[in-house]
């Protein structure tokens, strides 16, 4: 194989000149980061409420999450992200779908992105903080309405602790996966990390660097996440219980 | 005036009766022990008194207060009415501390200080002051049940449920878990007890109520329960578990 290697070329000024080519990763990784980080919080705040939802004893509210649930899994990621971006402008009133095509093109495909990912991994951390509310002895609940708590107390101060204590691990892969996931934003033009590796090629024609370069950064992302998350585990344990001392 | 009136009360699990038109009281000071086989139907009854199960017939009244009317804060009559369960049920990410305070804290609207002081105080009367910073996974069983019986306790309750107490502890450990209750009886506390414990009904129980298939059957003094059973039903069962 004659392939041409040289790994100073992430050094070398792009044609535009005003950055170099680690510039430009560095720029997507930005993109990749924030997005990532955007949409996992939006998803535990939301995925934690409706895992909530779905274990109260209330029809409509378990049901209207598990409706949201059903949908929100069962569609392909990358169609979700089409209909955000594509058709969502399209529902909306003349005026208001008018006013959002006349933004900046990137908020649009950033915000697209984030609400994409946002509501998908949210139906994933649903089911995932449902299970771990389920986990727990029935009694627990009972326990804390018995002392007068009210319902939300109960999740607030008994319930949730616990089972969030117990979802960390499948967390943790959900995390993992949001910041995978994000590359789908490419496809609607966002210049983050994957696009950017792209780019680069286009540019540079060092396939090899551009994508073990972009492939590091991935990786170093997540090992960081998988051990933010061994900590927060460690830190959270329980004494005497499931994995404590 | 009773402190726990039970009028007619029967419960359904879908198509299947759990409760049918069960009638009965327990009197301010008054201690009563619920027995009857398994599946008779006497948690579920228990767990009704504070409203944990709902009821689709009769009616429940604590104090004065009737569970099922809607203006009703089931919250707030609950924090008056302790409640031991089977599992003792102490919250295991709290200290035993914690355990203690939180409700007091956060139901009863006491200080941090005030409630600690009190939880203490309840903690010490279990005998298990050393205990107050472990965590439940610390303890022994017995010792998770005294937590909890002085969690209850901390809120000040007017009367007391148990629901099978001793049931999931280790031979050893119920005699520490029936010693705290006697001494509750004897101060003077209402309680209902559902417990297969007939040595602690013969100690201090005022009444004994027998269930079967989810009717109260008996329902007499503990001296008549113990001499003379009415109900062939419970003749049977107290044959069979004083046997040994």
């Amino acid at each position: 194989m004659s392939y041409n290697w040289n790994w100073d070329i992430f050094l070398s000024p792009t044609p535009s000149g005003e950055s170099t080519y680690l510039g430009w990763l560095l720029n997507g990784l930005q993109w990749t980061l924030t997005l990532s980080l955007g949409a996992w919080i939006m998803a535990l705040v939301l995925g934690i409420g409706l895992g909530v939802l779905r274990t109260v004893p209330n029809r409509l509210l378990a049901g209207s999450a598990a409706a949201y649930v059903e949908v929100f899994r069962n569609v392909p990621l990358l169609v979700q992200l089409f209909i955000w971006y594509f058709v969502l402008p399209e529902l909306l009133p003349t005026t208001l779908g008018d006013a959002l095509k006349q933004t900046d093109p990137l908020a649009q495909q950033f915000f697209a992105a984030l609400l994409c990912l946002g509501c998908f991994t949210a139906a994933r951390v649903c089911e995932q903080v449902r299970a771990g509310i389920a986990s727990l002895p029935r009694g627990q609940r009972n326990a804390g309405l018995a002392l007068g708590l009210t319902l939300p107390q109960t999740y607030r101060y008994v319930l949730l602790p616990m089972a969030l204590r117990l979802i960390l691990p499948p967390l943790t892969s959900e995390f993992l996966n949001v910041f995978k996931n994000s590359a789908v934003a490419s496809t609607i033009g966002l210049i983050e990390l994957s696009r950017q590796s792209q780019q680069l090629v286009d540019y540079t024609a060092q396939a090899y660097e551009a994508f073990i370069a972009v492939t590091v950064l991935y990786v170093l992302i997540n090992v960081l996440v998988m051990f933010g998350m061994r900590v927060l585990e460690r830190r959270t344990r329980v004494p005497g219980y499931i994995g404590g001392k | 005036m009773s402190m726990i009136q039970i009028e007619n009360v029967s419960k359904w699990y879908g198509d299947f009766q759990v409760l049918t038109d069960c009638g009965t009281h327990v009197n301010a000071g008054e201690v009563v022990v619920v027995c009857g086989p398994s599946g008779s139907g006497k948690s579920t009854l228990i767990r009704c008194v504070n409203g944990l199960e709902a009821i689709q017939q009769g009616r429940i009244v604590v104090n004065g207060t009737a569970l099922a009317e809607p203006t009703t804060n089931l919250s707030k009559l609950r924090a008056q009415v302790g409640m031991v369960f089977q599992n003792f049920e102490l919250f295991p990410h709290m200290s035993v501390t914690d355990n203690l305070t939180i409700a007091q804290v956060k139901v009863l609207g006491r200080s941090t200080e005030e409630a600690l002081a009190r939880g203490l105080t309840m903690l010490d009367r279990v005998g298990l002051k050393a205990q107050a910073t472990k965590f439940p996974g610390a303890l022994s069983g017995g010792q998770q049940q005294r937590v909890a019986i002085a969690r209850a306790l901390a809120m000040d309750p007017i009367c007391m449920l148990f629901d099978e107490p001793t049931s999931a502890l280790d031979p050893e450990m119920v005699n520490e878990v029936l010693d705290v209750m006697v001494e509750l009886a004897t101060e003077g506390m209402t309680m209902m007890c559902v417990t297969h414990e007939m040595g602690f009904a013969r100690k201090v129980a005022d009444r004994v109520i027998f269930m079967d298939h989810g009717r109260i059957v008996e329902d007499a003094s503990k001296d008549d329960f113990f001499g003379t059973p009415r109900a062939e039903r419970a003749q049977l069962f107290l044959s069979k578990i004083l046997q040994h």
